[in-house]
């Protein structure tokens, strides 16, 4: 159930970034699209009444298998938040480049390349 | 060669470029000669270290963690394949920008983007971990991105966003497939993901979860190689990035980012099926000729080479397609492998070709300032270095022998025979005729006619730039030449062993490292 509504969210931004046409808007679509994939990821590892992954002397080893969430998850939901980061920065780069050339935001009015 | 020199030299294939990335941002800031000396060395250094571990194959596993827990760099026969292909054309890119990119300012952020984008890609042909192969793919990715932006022109800026917008998609997709992948198996490395799926295939109870990863592979993969439904951003994206980038776009980014990853996964990860195969012969004919119907129209040079890249990547995609297709049935082996070694022995021609092609263009725009081939005209006497290398370059695509283009279109169409598709063949020949018509046209307004008033003073391009036209001229000369048994088994063979051999590969790559 909480994995379809991660689709949904993917699929809310998959719909944004095809059909608006603020570039901006465009790129909060992608933003969306890449946070329901995250979301995913770290709920794959997400285990109901989990305890942190840090094993100590408190529990054992068997307990801890049995209680605690996936850490591989959240380790590679860190890394794909900064790649987005960065790829968020470089889009946004580019749409201020594009409205200090354009003097709009517009895809409908950016169009000197032929299709 | 021992161990610990391999375990040495591996990773600088990765670590030479990203590291002088960093150097070159740090220190090239105020001495322009810096950026063109240390761009130069890191590429002649891979280029170097690429061909020294050519008969290589082994493991490195990064930190000292064994597969399946650790990330681990493979090197096998494609991988080598692919990083020599990779190597060549970025030593030949960045001779080639040395004087070109003196037209634009802040070279040093070029160089820097553009080691960025050979670590990534030497990244993911050499990966052996699907996440790791996700991270080196957006490397390569945002650098591409912001190089083809930049000029900072009008066009260079919609074409980058553009670019941007559908390749972040096809990222993302990816990332999705990763995600799937690793809810069905629970593993990343790809030995150990091979070995659950088809363990789980043999139990008759395949997750569900790895139809939709293998379809959003597909889409998203397709995206990066411009495959024809998802392909709108080439055209736009290729011509306007400066001339070396534009041949660093279509000779190898699109093949590392989308093809060697689209065969990786579903060869040796996933498994080949029929369905699949059958999905890759149709999206590969497809690009075939949309995209060479679409270049006969153009008349913007680096726009019509784009479009022919479409077509050409349908070739490749056409040939490991057929390969994957008929091994799935359980048909004719020899076929198959023949059907592979055409797609295979087709890219490694393409990248050739096609980056010759591109930096021809970038050195008659060098010299006559347009790309529109109605403004060009009898360059015939000005240009002879770029009007011969161009002229061999146009042949080699166009499969004219006895250039490299003719004895990969060759393969596959023997290998369509064999395997039973003569309709697959007679597109291929179809498609080889318009391209062919096309380049006539290119050579025809480029070359000869009248030379424009406005041109009477060109030159030749400088030294440096027609030195790596010679360079990339006589590969597409020779390279027929690897067809000969004995070269065949040294370079080929093993790339498409590497394919044919399907799951059992990832195993055996895993037994090496002593995960299993």
């Amino acid at each position: 159930m909480v994995y379809a509504l991660c689709f949904v969210l993917f699929v809310v931004g998959l719909y944004c970034a095809l059909t608006k046409k603020n570039v901006v808007k465009i790129v909060i679509g992608l933003v969306i699209m890449e946070y329901g994939v995250n979301l995913f990821l770290v709920l794959l590892g997400y285990r109901r009444e989990g305890i942190a992954p840090i094993l100590d002397e408190k529990i054992g080893p068997l307990e801890f298998l049995a209680r605690a969430v996936d850490p591989l998850p959240q380790a590679l939901v860190v890394t794909s938040i900064v790649i987005g980061l960065g790829v968020t920065t470089l889009a946004i780069a580019l749409c201020i480049r594009l409205y200090e050339k354009y003097g709009t935001f517009d895809i409908t009015e950016i169009r000197r390349l032929k299709g | 060669m021992n161990g610990i020199l391999f375990e040495l030299l591996l990773p600088l294939l990765i670590a030479i470029p990203l590291g002088g990335a960093f150097l070159i941002a740090l220190i090239a800031r105020k001495v322009r000669v810096l950026a063109d000396i240390f761009g130069n060395l890191a590429t002649l250094a891979i280029l170097i270290i690429a061909v020294m571990l050519f008969r290589e194959r082994g493991v490195y596993s990064i930190g000292g963690w064994a597969p399946p827990l650790g990330i681990s760099w493979v090197l096998d026969g494609l991988s080598n394949l692919m990083v020599v292909i990779i190597a060549l054309v970025s030593f030949t890119a960045t001779v080639f920008s040395t004087q070109y990119m003196e037209q634009y300012t802040a070279k040093y952020k070029y160089y820097s983007l553009f080691l960025l984008m050979v670590a990534g890609m030497n990244g993911v042909v050499l990966t052996g971990d699907m996440f790791n192969l996700f991270v080196f793919l957006e490397v390569a990715s945002v650098a591409s991105y912001a190089l083809v932006a930049f000029g900072g022109r009008h066009e260079e800026l919609e074409a980058a966003f553009k670019y941007l917008v559908l390749a972040s998609i096809g990222s993302t997709l990816i990332l999705f497939g990763i995600a799937f992948l690793y809810g069905a198996t629970g593993y990343l490395n790809m030995g150990a993901i091979a070995d659950a799926v088809s363990g789980a295939i043999a139990s008759g109870q395949p997750s569900p979860l790895l139809v939709l990863a293998a379809v959003f592979f597909v889409v998203g993969f397709g995206v990066k190689a411009a495959l024809v439904p998802f392909h709108p951003w080439l055209p736009d994206a290729h011509p306007s990035a400066p001339a070396p980038i534009s041949a660093m776009l279509s000779g190898v980014l699109i093949k590392a980012l989308g093809i060697y990853a689209l065969a990786r996964v579903f060869f040796n990860v996933l498994g080949m099926t029929p369905l699949l195969g059958w999905i890759l012969i149709v999206v590969g004919a497809l690009s075939m000729v949309v995209g060479v119907f679409l270049a006969v129209g153009q008349w913007d040079f680096k726009r019509l080479l784009a479009y022919h890249s479409i077509s050409q990547m349908g070739y490749v995609i056409l040939g490991i397609g057929l390969g994957g297709y008929v091994l799935a049935i359980g048909g004719n082996r020899q076929a198959a492998t023949l059907a592979i070694l055409g797609g295979v022995f087709h890219l490694a021609n393409h990248s050739v070709f096609k980056s010759l092609l591109f930096l021809c263009s970038g050195s008659i725009e060098y010299r006559t300032g347009t790309r529109q081939l109605k403004e060009m005209g009898g360059l015939l006497e000005k240009m002879p270095v770029t009007r011969a290398t161009c002229t061999i370059a146009s042949l080699s695509i166009a499969g004219v022998p006895p250039f490299n283009g003719f004895w990969s279109k060759l393969i596959i169409v023997i290998a369509a025979f064999q395997a039973g598709f003569p309709w697959l063949a007679a597109i291929t020949i179809l498609v080889s005729f318009v391209t062919l018509l096309s380049f006539i046209k290119v050579l025809r307004y480029a070359f000869l006619g009248k030379l424009p008033d406005a041109l009477k003073q060109i030159r030749e391009s400088p030294a440096l730039m027609a030195l790596s036209l010679v360079i990339l001229a006589v590969f597409c000369t020779g390279m027929g030449l690897i067809l000969v048994p004995g070269f065949r088994q040294l370079i080929l063979d093993p790339a498409v062993g590497a394919l044919a051999q399907g799951v059992e590969y990832a195993r055996g790559a895993l037994a090496i490292a002593g995960g299993h």
